[in-house]
């Protein structure tokens, strides 16, 4: 069994329609979508949910007025800046800003600080017509979305093991931080997407980078390569430098909204240059992932 | 004032809509500009600010003096993180997992452990002509961008009209970005995606109770979910920008809207009006 992650540093290079594309090229696969922050492949595989976990990241700290004599000694101990006095005078925690640490609770001459677990998100098992998917959602504003990240990857890979299936494709998220590294860890193949401007070139080379630091195999590909041909063959040859397999470019073309408005995977949708060039691309990916 | 430009998506134009914010303002108001989408910072490329001075960013990580520690075991327990394993004869801390909360160093019975700060990535401080310019870098490999941000806050200068570019999603850091702002812009585009995180979006912003319009990019793709959704929310959409090749080819090379189309300039200036009127 193959693992491939579909990441592309820069947010909205199409990372999420060329996965569901992939989704419905790749046969015998389980799909799953570890852009738990914002996760928009659903939208497009219309899962039939059979499962649902709640999922826990963490603790937040909550104080009890009763024994509070605010004195005062958590705001100026919590590294966070998530405890302050309120125009009352009592000691006020912000559960946005409180990373759970704790120090407060050990700390409180009054013992008024608890520590109570927080919900801070949801993962599912589905059934979809291309096959078993797992996807989350990560509650507003919460940390350990790295954490969440970790179960949805655990849960995609026990069923590809015991349903003996040949891959698993992974939607990632944007950037190179915490849930991306969750999302890449232990993968077969990062296949990189970006796009010819001078963000996507400096996103795609950092993401690269990370993809090094974690030794996992790169390679990248091109969507709207025809917005600027010339920034297309930079990346191109940026490539080939690096030793980084490039697997193909993706034309721009309005039937890759329209196919988002349908709720319809593009290689559903049409038959046309992208969907050509996204089936090239998924053949060289299964080259890759066989050598 | 200070007002974040974010977006549940991404790729939906945040660095546009916040750099030519920016420069539309310049010569109106005094201006600062924050990027800080410290994994993957691009303001630099559109605003072209001459960097004058790095800074690195440390987390304080705990040290253990091997010497002092009895190996009892307190800070192992007390790790919110799991990032210190205490063995018979030995500690092992894993820096990668620390939030540098202190509580270790803290409540140390033997007080046998020291910080050391880890480095985890660099402040770049420059100017875009009149614009002061700051922007966090997160080193390759770190996973925590939230720490760097609020290094980078640090520095906001309250007495300019000051613009937080911030980066994608919803969670923490976003909201290490954008809290503290008196307003917040949403960039969002009209497709099921675009209209999906801005829900969510909209859902953080409500959570911090941040007034906030809507900006949609790309107004004319895609269906009318995301403008009947402003509508019955009541949330002002403040700024529409037509889907235009020009306009992405020129962002392809690195190029502003109003240096391209200078009109721009006093829509965006409208724009301001606008995020003025919601703080009032």
């Amino acid at each position: 069994m193959k693992q491939l992650v579909i990441i592309s540093g820069k947010g909205g290079t199409g990372k999420t329609i060329i996965t569901a594309s992939i989704a419905v090229l790749a046969q015998n696969k389980v799909m799953a979508d570890c852009d738990v922050d914002a996760a928009n492949l659903y939208l497009l595989l219309h899962p039939d949910i059979q499962e649902t976990h709640s999922f826990s990241g963490g603790k937040k700290a909550r104080i009890n007025d009763a024994e509070c004599t605010q004195c005062g000694e958590c705001i100026d101990i919590c590294r966070f800046n998530a405890i302050s006095e309120d125009k009352d005078g009592l000691i006020r925690i912000d559960p946005v800003s409180c990373e759970g640490c704790a120090v407060c609770h050990y700390i409180c001459p009054s013992k008024a600080i608890d520590l109570e677990d927080s919900i801070s998100g949801e993962w599912f098992v589905s059934k979809t017509k291309y096959g078993p998917f797992v996807h989350a959602r990560l509650g507003i504003g919460e940390e350990n979305s790295g954490k969440l990240v970790a179960e949805v990857r655990k849960k995609a890979k026990d069923i590809a093991d015991a349903d003996n299936r040949d891959f698993v494709i992974i939607d990632g998220p944007p950037g190179i931080g915490c849930p991306v590294i969750s999302s890449l860890s232990g993968t077969d193949l990062a296949l990189v997407v970006t796009e010819p401007t001078v963000s996507g070139i400096h996103d795609m080379e950092r993401v690269i980078q990370m993809t090094r630091h974690f030794k996992t195999q790169a390679t990248c590909c091109i969507n709207k390569y025809d917005i600027n041909p010339q920034n297309s063959d930079q990346i191109e040859r940026w490539c080939a430098e690096n030793s980084v397999p490039f697997l193909g470019r993706v034309p721009f073309d309005e039937t890759v909204t329209k196919s988002m408005v349908q709720g319809i995977p593009l290689i559903e949708y049409t038959n046309n240059s992208v969907s050509e060039a996204i089936k090239d691309i998924w053949k060289n990916c299964c080259t890759l992932l066989q050598g | 004032m200070i007002i974040s430009v974010a977006s549940g998506k991404g790729g939906t134009g945040k660095t546009t809509v916040a750099v030519n914010l920016a420069l539309s303002l310049d010569g109106h108001h005094p201006v600062q500009f924050l990027d800080c989408d410290v994994e993957e910072p691009n303001a630099h490329f559109f605003l072209k600010p001459r960097i004058l001075q790095s800074e690195p960013v440390f987390l304080p990580v705990p040290e253990i003096a091997e010497d002092r520690c009895n190996f009892c075991g307190t800070c192992a327990e007390i790790c919110a993180y799991n990032a210190i394993a205490v063995l018979k004869d030995s500690v092992l801390v894993f820096p990668e997992l620390c939030h540098g909360c202190g509580g270790c160093s803290l409540l140390c019975p033997e007080q046998a452990i020291k910080e050391k700060g880890k480095r985890i990535g660099v402040l770049e401080f420059g100017d875009a002509q009149h614009i002061p310019f700051l922007h966090g870098k997160l080193d390759i490999g770190e996973a925590m961008s939230p720490p760097l941000i609020r290094a980078e806050k640090k520095h906001i200068n309250r007495t300019r009209t000051v613009i937080i570019d911030a980066p994608p999603g919803t969670s923490c850091p976003v909201i290490e970005a954008v809290k503290g702002s008196d307003a917040a812009l949403l960039v969002t585009e009209p497709t099921p995606f675009g209209f999906n995180d801005l829900k969510l979006a909209v859902e953080t912003l409500r959570e911090l109770s941040l007034p906030f319009g809507v900006v949609i990019n790309r107004s004319d793709i895609g269906d009318r979910q995301v403008q009947d959704y402003c509508s019955k929310e009541n949330i002002p959409v403040l700024m529409t920008i037509p889907m235009d090749r020009n306009i992405a080819v020129a962002y392809s090379k690195g190029l502003t809207i109003v240096e391209t189309q200078p009109s721009y300039r006093e829509k965006f200036l409208k724009l301001f009006a606008g995020v003025e009127k919601l703080v009032q």
